[in-house]
């Protein structure tokens, strides 16, 4: 009975956990409750996860209504494993949250803090279960405002421009995403996504359509932080408490990827757009533009949190290239970096939140020496960011070799080996920013007598979760089974039309 | 001719590039905030537009009429217009907050105070 109805709760326990959350006023009490939630969605998404890949798409009609008219929520590799993404950062985070939050925010606001959380996981599992695309969207905007407030919480006043401007770039972003769905409408007459898909083709070359996939695209680009539409990622990611960055930076950029995927691949089908030549010609200069220059800016920055934010940007040119490429590796490696990248930046922004906790700030020169005074916590910083740069048995090698494989497939040998090259030097720049934290974190001596007593390592609760997804960055750069294999039979069924 | 029947869509452009264009162009947060408005209620004619039939009348059955306006779109603007709101007064907020902190609404007067730190 239950497992029929999984779908629907995946959805329904955190959203309405999330005013109950605010009823309960007491920071423990809140805390507990969002912690059971997000666990129950994590269990809720593996089961559906499993479900569908031993017995295929799920199809859940809400309320009862059938598909097309009625909502559906549909349920496949791709939007499974995104699932499993966004609910296991869920789980992890919020245990952490405990006690950064305690220590960064005023007691008074952590009710609403957890109800925020809440609300933006449920915005973001909302978007990925769908099969409908104006649900996307409220979904979307459900996610966006609580993750507005999220990252105004953060103690300096600059979050709240942060914010301010995340707002204004995030609601364009989604107002684009209604156009494109409602010019979609006029044509089609229809909002399911697997109805869209049947009555697209026999009027590709319509101009309503492409208007159509213009809107989507750059509504989604900004969402997901596309080169050159990334300028409100850094300040809110540099500015946001460490909880909420490393949640943001984890979940909320892929799943704006699952929107674009979705759209490219199942909604226009992947022969309607290629024949286009968007593809090609957008995305890949747009991946080695964002690898490129945000690898680079990323090294000039003081503030180790805004590195690791612009090394998202750069990440998600990875994604966004191998998107580009169109091809089955090429999205498997893009889907594969997606959670590679999600387990290993959502870690290394949980290693930051520990040095935030003791030091409370993020400054390069302000990390002096602390690889002797926060083992633990600087070691799992180097891991994640040898994940970061793609060394071997980590994470992050075994995304950029499918991609450096997806690029030497390019049947223009020029394009193949100056892309090649691009995902080398962009790993290449990657060391150079990683390098400065660990020389200063490291090789320089810890500043003597500062008053303030000898800084400690951060505590159990917080390190637990960070060595948690650090591990699995490992974990899953040696046993790729479950990534690659999960990764292949999405590409797989995402370029094999339509359906 | 369709002429008078599509005004409804030049509207629509108008009224998007000149909200985009406020949003862009202006340096206090309160117009920033009008011109977002602007923008999404442009949005919200669009779909207003596309769901109305010629000569239809609401979508309730009842003698002597036949046509009835498509209804969907008008439900589907309604929530659009909740999340605009909500846009609207978490920004109006966050406005608010930024001017107790700043003491200006004024971008560039903000930027200044940032760099001064």
């Amino acid at each position: 009975m239950i497992a029929t109805h999984l779908p629907a709760l995946q959805i329904v326990v955190p959203l309405v956990s999330a005013p109950i959350c605010l009823l309960l006023r007491r920071s423990g009490l809140a805390w507990a409750l969002a912690s059971i939630v997000s666990w129950a969605a994590l269990a809720c998404a593996a089961l559906l996860l499993q479900q569908v890949l031993s017995s295929g798409p799920i199809s859940y009609h809400l309320g009862g209504w059938a598909p097309p008219w009625g909502i559906e929520y549909r349920i496949d590799a791709v939007n499974g494993f995104v699932l499993l993404i966004v609910a296991a950062i869920g789980a992890v985070v919020m245990p952490y949250a405990r006690v950064s939050v305690a220590h960064e925010l005023p007691e008074e606001q952590h009710a609403t803090f957890y109800t925020a959380l809440l609300l933006c996981l449920t915005g973001l599992l909302g978007v990925t279960i769908t099969g409908d695309a104006f649900n996307l969207f409220v979904f979307l905007e459900i996610s966006s405002l609580s993750s507005y407030v999220l990252i105004a919480l953060g103690r300096d006043r600059r979050a709240l421009t942060a914010a301010f401007q995340y707002l204004v770039m995030g609601t364009i972003g989604a107002t684009f995403i209604v156009i494109g769905v409602g010019l979609l409408y006029m044509v089609t007459g229809t909002l399911n996504m697997l109805d869209l898909a049947e009555r697209l083709p026999p009027m590709s070359e319509n101009r309503t359509v492409l208007a159509a996939f213009a809107f989507l695209t750059v509504g989604a680009g900004l969402k997901l932080a596309l080169f050159p539409l990334h300028f409100w990622l850094p300040n809110a990611y540099a500015y946001a408490p460490s909880a909420v960055t490393a949640f943001l930076a984890a979940t909320a950029t892929k799943v704006s990827i699952y929107i674009l995927l979705r759209f490219f691949f199942t909604v226009f089908g992947a022969a309607n757009t290629l024949e286009l030549g968007t593809l090609e010609n957008l995305l890949i200069p747009l991946g080695v533009a964002a690898i490129l220059v945000c690898s680079t800016v990323a090294i000039f920055q003081t503030d180790v949190k805004r590195m690791l934010a612009y090394s998202s940007v750069a990440q998600v040119g990875y994604i966004v290239l191998g998107i580009g490429f169109a091809s089955t590796t090429g999205l498997t490696a893009a889907i594969v970096h997606l959670f590679n990248h999600a387990m290993t930046k959502g870690g290394l922004f949980l290693a930051l939140g520990c040095v935030v906790l003791r030091l409370g700030s993020a400054r390069l020169e302000s990390l002096e020496g602390l690889g002797r005074r926060m083992p633990l916590t600087m070691f799992a910083f180097v891991l994640g960011g040898l994940s970061l740069i793609g060394v071997p048995l980590t994470a992050g090698f075994i995304s950029k070799w499918m991609l450096v494989q997806a690029a030497l497939e390019q049947d223009n040998r020029f394009l193949a080996a100056a892309v090649a090259a691009v995902i080398l030097i962009g790993s290449l720049l990657a060391i150079v920013y990683i390098w400065r934290v660990v020389e200063v974190a490291y090789f320089r001596p810890a500043p003597e007598g500062d008053g303030e007593g000898e800084i400690a390592e951060a505590p159990l609760s917080m390190l637990i979760p960070t060595w948690f997804l650090i591990g699995a960055s490992i974990y899953f750069g040696i046993d790729t089974s479950l990534t690659l294999g999960v990764a292949k039979r999405a590409a797989e069924l995402l370029l094999g039309g339509g359906a | 001719m369709d002429a008078p029947g599509l005004y409804n869509y030049w509207i629509v452009i108008v009224l998007m590039m000149t909200g985009f264009y406020v949003v862009i162009s202006r340096g206090n947060l309160v117009k920033k905030i009008v011109g977002l408005n602007i923008f999404q209620t442009s949005v919200f004619i669009l779909y207003i537009t596309m769901g109305k039939v010629s000569g239809g009348t609401a979508p309730i059955l009842a003698e002597g009429f036949e046509t009835y306006s498509n209804p969907l779109p008008h439900v589907l603007i309604l929530t659009a217009i909740v999340v605009g709101v909500a846009t609207t007064a978490l920004g109006c907020a966050l406005v608010v907050r930024i001017k107790e902190a700043y003491g200006t609404v004024e971008e560039d007067e903000i930027q200044r105070q940032d760099d001064a730190t």
